[in-house]
């Protein structure tokens, strides 16, 4: 079976069909998609289905990646964090390294992107590729999967100098784009339906969190799943948990997040979240390693409420796997969040601990509306944030690029 | 943006079943207040008047809608102006010939409520309005009909953006027929007159498309299943 028949199983053929028709124009043209790592991360997870996918629609789709030493990716890793906002300039010699490693890149890859019809570069770490690549025959396109809402600007106008000349770029909200002289898409993030984080569990699988982590099944479960990150407010989601505590004393939190990690901020965030438990033996903090996906799948559709009480959230992926589970979130009223949870439908918007303690006892007291929110969420994840809307985003925006971003574009 | 030559109203012989995919741009036009949003107006690509009239329609959404597009719903929930969102709300694109006589409508209508009431001059909206505008691909799906009561059993299989090119879009496209289905069912002469009265006076702003795809499904029951093969 192919993949595509594998996706129209949970998407609808509908929607396959649909992509195979926006794709008849694209067909046999040679697209690459270049980031800077195959493994780990949002980008390459989606990028692991993504270029499969556009295979089977017949196209000539590529991944390729770059490579770089430990200055380049302090180099990158510095722009990532400058681009969300955090005012560090980046050192003349960490630049250096960065312009260095994209000339060597590009000796490289100079061959297959410059025959390319359509290059996607995927955020800053290959962003120079544009400029080194000067017999470029295709449209290349700059993905940015960051918020870059608020940028440093001395870094956003050093890394704008590489990006300007691409025929578009593409960011994942509104808000999160800046001044471009070229089209500026807005395509969404999305999830793998398919993946381990997101796939269809067996009863005995999602039962063995309970013993696992010792929840008592017959007991109330909210959960959140985050990073020990003070804009993921994990405070505010024991205050919130306490207050509902008084009314619905079985309650119980499970606060799932990622391991130790040598970020002194999270470990002083870790701190301060295990002092606030106080010792509650209903409050159970799990540090899980980076890939326990199917953990986190289980807890997820084991928990009947899923909060994302953030204070400040790029798109919020962790809402939007959630809803794909059946389940009712509720979310911080800022960022992303705003698109996935619809109050009173998919879940409840809520700005304070107090906020989200009254949702929780509402939903908690409210066993068919809890359901039946749970499935209106999973409805509306199908049908705006899988990854077979993201692929038809990308294929209308290369069809546009062909038409000269004309405003309509009629084929055949 | 060059405005849509709006064709002339010949019913075609065949019906051409053709579907639409839409993606959005940013204008990097954000507003925060009534005087911003009139000013942005005023100098943002008029596809950004069609994608904030038209383009929610093609995204869930799941109580009635409240207003019939965006500018209404940003004025009266984040701006908290709930009479200048009745009178935007009000706005029909249909009772203008072109998309930048809407534009204007919309700038006089911000402009009449500036000059009324001082205070929404420095009102400034809980959430800013981000300006957006789309492209649209239209492609055809090769299907064709010939007979009016083949439509019965197009109708419910139709794609959500299908309806909406077929039934949104070409309020924007045609002279005079609101959307594809009644123009197409002209060659028949008066045969299927009170079916193109019905679908005429479809108001398609206030549900979803599925629900649009619904209610256009019982219509050619009504209609036509009895003459369906």
């Amino acid at each position: 079976m192919s993949m595509l028949d594998e996706y129209a199983k949970v998407a609808g053929r509908d929607v396959i069909e649909h992509l195979r028709q926006l794709a008849e124009p694209l067909r046999g043209m040679k697209l690459v998609h270049v980031n800077s790592t195959r493994l780990g991360g949002g980008v390459a997870e989606i990028l692991d289905k993504l270029v499969p996918l556009t295979r089977e629609l017949g196209l000539d789709a590529h991944w390729e990646t770059i490579s770089g030493e430990g200055e380049f990716f302090d180099c990158t890793k510095a722009m990532h964090n400058a681009l969300q906002g955090n005012r560090v300039d980046i050192p003349p010699h960490l630049l250096a390294a960065y312009e260095t490693t994209n000339r060597a890149n590009a000796e490289q890859l100079r061959a297959t992107l410059e025959e390319a019809d359509f290059v996607f570069i995927h955020d800053p770490q290959p962003a120079p590729l544009y400029a080194l690549c000067p017999n470029r025959r295709g449209k290349w396109v700059w993905r940015c999967h960051i918020d870059a809402s608020h940028p440093h600007r001395p870094v956003w106008r050093y890394l704008r100098n590489w990006v300007k000349d691409y025929d578009a770029s593409v960011f994942s909200l509104p808000a999160f784009a800046q001044s471009l002289p070229h089209p500026q898409y807005i395509v969404s993030p999305s999830i793998d339906p398919l993946s381990e984080k997101n796939m269809a569990l067996g009863d005995d699988e999602v039962a063995s969190v309970y013993e696992r982590f010792e929840l008592d099944p017959s007991r109330p479960l909210v959960l959140q799943v985050s990073r020990f990150d003070r804009f993921k407010d994990p405070i505010g989601v024991i205050q919130a948990y306490k207050l509902a505590k008084k009314f619905v004393p079985a309650l119980q939190l499970v606060l799932a997040g990622g391991g130790a990690t040598d970020d002194p901020e999270g470990e002083a965030v870790l701190s301060e979240v295990r002092a606030a438990a106080e010792q509650d033996s209903d409050i159970h903090i799990l540090l899980l390693p980076s890939d326990a996906h199917r953990t986190i799948n289980a807890l997820q559709r084991a928990a009947p409420i899923v909060l994302q009480k953030s204070l400040r959230e790029g798109f919020g992926l962790t809402v939007t796997e959630a809803m794909w589970k059946g389940k009712a979130v509720i979310g911080g009223d800022v960022g992303g969040i705003r698109l996935q949870v619809i109050n009173h439908h998919t879940g409840f918007l809520v700005n304070t601990p107090e906020g989200a303690a009254l949702r929780i006892r509402y939903l908690l007291h409210q066993p068919d509306k809890l359901a039946e929110m749970g499935e209106k969420a999973r409805g509306f994840v199908r049908d705006n944030f899988l990854i077979t809307r993201h692929l038809r985003e990308y294929l209308t925006l290369m069809v546009a690029l062909l038409h000269d971003a004309a405003d309509r574009i009629e084929l055949g | 943006m060059a405005e849509t030559a709006v064709v002339a109203d010949d019913p075609p012989e065949e019906f051409a079943v053709k579907d639409c995919a839409l993606v959005a741009i940013a204008t990097g036009r954000k507003a925060l207040t009534a005087q911003e949003l009139r000013d942005h107006l005023l100098a943002v690509e008029v596809s950004s008047v069609y994608h904030h009239f038209w383009g929610g329609l093609l995204h869930a959404h799941f109580e009635e809608r409240e207003f019939n597009n965006d500018f209404a719903a940003w004025v009266k929930h984040g701006l908290h102006d709930a009479i200048l969102a009745e009178r935007l709300a009000m706005l029909d694109p249909t009772d203008y010939p072109d998309l930048e006589e809407l534009r204007r409508e919309l700038v006089d209508l911000i402009d009449a409520r500036l000059d009324e009431t001082e205070s929404l001059h420095w009102t400034r909206a809980s959430q800013q309005f981000e300006l957006t505008r789309s492209q649209i691909v239209i492609f055809d799906t090769g299907n064709r009909l010939r007979e009016a009561r083949e439509l019965v059993d197009l109708i419910p299989n139709l794609s959500a953006s299908s309806i909406f090119y077929h039934f949104i879009d070409a309020r924007r496209r045609l002279a005079e027929h609101g959307n594809d289905f009644s123009l197409w069912l002209l060659r028949f002469g008066d045969e299927y007159a009170d079916l193109r009265v019905e679908l005429d006076g479809v108001d398609p702003y206030f549900g979803n498309l599925s629900e649009l795809r619904d209610q256009l499904t019982a219509m050619m029951h009504r209609h036509l299943a009895e003459t369906a093969p």
